[in-house]
C-alpha cells in the first residue's frame, strides 16, 4: 500500500474544506471577542483600583492555565449551573476570553506608549475621561499594536483544534473522522497541516509587513 | 470675563499656604501669593524650584498636599460641602479647569487629528459650541497666530514653531481667563523663538487674559510682565516688578541666579 494514496486524499477534500470553513468561523468570532474584550480588560487595568486588581488577577489567571482546560471547564462545567450552550459557541467564548488576556497585554503596551503629555493635554482642555480614551489615546494606541493583535489573530486559528475536544469538527476534527473511517491517518492530518500552512504563513508575512510599517511595540 | 462676576478687587488666582511634596521630597512649602485679574505674572528661579509644579497644580495636572488654590473665587483642590472644605472631586476640577488653559514645552498636539481637530475638539465637546462656531472660532484663532491656511494639516507636518502656535491657539479657542504658559519656548529651534515670544506679547497686549508664565527667555519676562516672581527651593523668594528684579534684585540669590542665566 502506497504512504500517499491521490485519490483517497480527493475524495476527503471536501470534507476538510468544510472543517476548515468551521475553523475559520470559530476563529473570527474568538478574534471578535478577544480584540474587544481584551480592549475593556486594558482601560478597565487603568481604572479604579479594586476593579484593575480584579482584572489583573482574572488576566493573570486565565494566562496561567491552558486554554484546553479552560474549554473542558466551560464545556463541562457551565450545564452544571443551568447554562447549556452549544458547543461552538462555548468554544468561541473560550478562545475569546482566553485571547482577550494576551491581547490586553498588547493594548496596555499600546496605551503606555502614549506620551504622558497628551493625556495632560486633553486632560488641560477639561476633555471628560471617555473622551480622552476615545478621541486621543486610543486613536493612537491602537493602529501601532494591529500586527502584534494580528498575530495573536494566527495563534487562534492555529488553536481551534484544541475545539475537537469538545466535539466540534473543525478541520483536524474532519482529518481525523476520515482516518476513522478509512484507517489511513497519513493524507488528512497532512493535508490539515498544509492548510493551516497556507493560511498562517502568509497571514505572518504581511503582519510582519505591517510591523515595520507601524513601527511595532 | 470673569473679573465682573466675582466682584471688584478679588484676585483671578490664591495660593493660600500651598504645600506640596512628592513622598518625602518638599517641592512647594507654605506657599502664599495672589494674582490680578489680567496680570502678566513670568515665574523665573533655578530648576527644580517647583515653578512648574505651580502651573501643574492650577491645571490638575497634580494636587496640592497642604493650602488651598482658588481661581476666579472657586476653589480650585477644594470643593465646599456643609460649610466644609473638602478635596475637589472630578467634576468640579473639570469645571473650574475650564477658566485655564496651557501649553506645553512639547506642544503635545493630538498627532490624531488635524489641526482643525485640535482646535474644535475641546470648545465642542466641553463648551458645547457647534461645529460651524468652533470651526469659525478656530479659524479666527490661526489667522491669529499666522497659520490659518493650515487649517487642514496634521500636526506632524507642521515645524515646532508652528505647532506651538496651533497650541496656543488650541488653548485661546477655550477663552480661558487664566494661561499657563509652561516653558513655551523651551523646545523650539532658536530662530523659532522670537516669533512665538512675539506672538505672545500681541496676545498679551490684545486681551486681558491672566498670564502665567514660566520662562527661561529673561527678555521676554522682562518687557512681557507686570510682575516677576524668583523662586528658589520652593518659595518666592523675591516679587517684584521686572524693571526692579532685572536691575536691583534685592535678594542675593535673585543676583546669582540672573548672572548665571544672563551671562550665557
Amino acid at each position: 500500500m502506497a504512504v500517499w494514496d491521490w485519490n483517497y486524499a480527493f475524495s476527503i477534500l471536501p470534507a476538510l474544506v468544510q472543517g476548515l470553513g468551521l475553523t475559520l468561523v470559530a476563529t473570527v468570532l474568538g478574534s471578535i471577542i478577544a480584540m474587544l474584550l481584551g480592549l475593556v480588560f486594558a482601560v478597565l487595568q487603568r481604572g479604579p483600583r479594586v476593579i484593575a486588581i480584579i482584572v489583573r488577577g482574572f488576566v493573570e489567571f486565565v494566562r496561567s492555565t491552558p486554554l484546553l482546560v479552560q474549554i473542558f471547564f466551560l464545556f463541562f462545567g457551565l450545564p452544571t449551573l443551568g447554562i447549556v450552550l452549544p458547543a461552538l459557541v462555548v468554544g468561541v467564548i473560550a478562545l475569546g476570553v482566553h485571547y482577550a488576556c494576551y491581547t490586553s497585554e498588547v493594548y496596555r503596551a499600546g496605551i503606555e506608549a502614549v506620551p504622558r503629555g497628551q493625556w495632560e493635554a486633553a486632560t488641560a482642555l477639561s476633555l471628560p475621561p471617555s473622551r480622552i480614551w476615545t478621541g486621543v489615546v486610543l486613536p493612537q494606541a491602537v493602529p501601532r499594536v494591529i500586527p502584534a493583535l494580528g498575530n495573536y489573530v494566527i495563534s487562534m486559528f492555529k488553536e481551534v483544534p484544541l475545539l475537537v475536544g469538545i466535539g466540534i469538527l473543525d478541520v483536524v476534527g474532519r482529518a481525523e473522522e476520515a482516518g476513522d473511517t478509512y484507517f489511513r491517518y497519513v493524507e488528512p492530518y497532512t493535508m490539515a497541516g498544509l492548510f493551516f500552512l497556507l493560511l498562517s504563513y502568509p497571514a505572518s508575512l504581511l503582519m510582519r509587513r505591517l510591523e515595520r510599517r507601524v513601527g511595532a511595540i | 470675563m470673569s473679573e465682573q462676576s466675582n466682584g471688584a478687587g478679588e484676585p483671578m488666582i490664591v495660593f493660600d499656604g500651598v504645600e506640596k511634596r512628592f513622598g518625602d521630597n518638599v517641592v512647594l512649602s507654605d506657599l502664599n501669593f495672589t494674582v490680578a485679574p489680567g496680570e502678566h505674572v513670568t515665574l523665573i528661579g533655578p530648576s527644580g524650584s517647583g515653578k512648574t509644579t505651580i502651573l501643574r497644580l492650577l491645571m490638575c495636572l497634580e494636587s496640592v498636599t497642604r493650602g488651598t488654590i482658588r481661581v476666579a473665587g472657586d476653589y480650585l483642590s477644594h470643593m465646599e460641602k456643609g460649610g466644609k472644605l473638602i478635596p475637589a472631586d472630578e467634576k468640579h476640577s473639570r469645571e473650574v479647569r475650564k477658566r485655564i488653559g496651557m501649553v506645553f514645552q512639547q506642544f503635545n498636539l493630538f498627532p490624531n487629528m488635524t489641526v482643525r481637530g485640535n482646535l474644535i475638539e475641546a470648545p465642542t465637546r466641553v463648551l458645547g459650541l457647534s461645529k460651524d462656531e468652533a470651526n469659525a472660532r478656530a479659524k479666527e484663532l490661526l489667522d491669529l497666530v499666522g497659520l490659518g491656511e493650515k487649517i487642514d494639516e496634521h500636526p506632524s507636518r507642521l515645524s515646532g514653531g508652528q505647532q506651538q502656535r496651533v497650541a496656543i491657539a488650541r488653548a485661546l479657542a477655550m477663552q480661558p481667563d487664566v494661561l499657563l504658559l509652561d516653558e513655551v519656548t523651551s523646545a523650539l529651534d532658536p530662530e523659532l523663538v522670537a516669533g512665538v515670544l512675539a506672538l505672545l506679547r500681541d496676545i498679551g497686549e490684545s486681551t486681558d487674559i491672566t498670564i502665567l508664565c514660566v520662562t527661561h527667555e529673561m527678555g521676554f519676562a522682562r518687557d512681557f510682565s507686570h510682575r516677576v516672581m524668583m523662586f528658589d527651593g520652593g518659595q518666592v523668594i523675591e516679587d517684584a516688578p521686572p524693571d526692579k528684579l532685572f536691575s536691583e534684585p534685592d535678594n542675593p540669590r535673585t543676583k546669582e541666579f540672573l548672572k548665571a542665566v544672563l551671562s550665557h
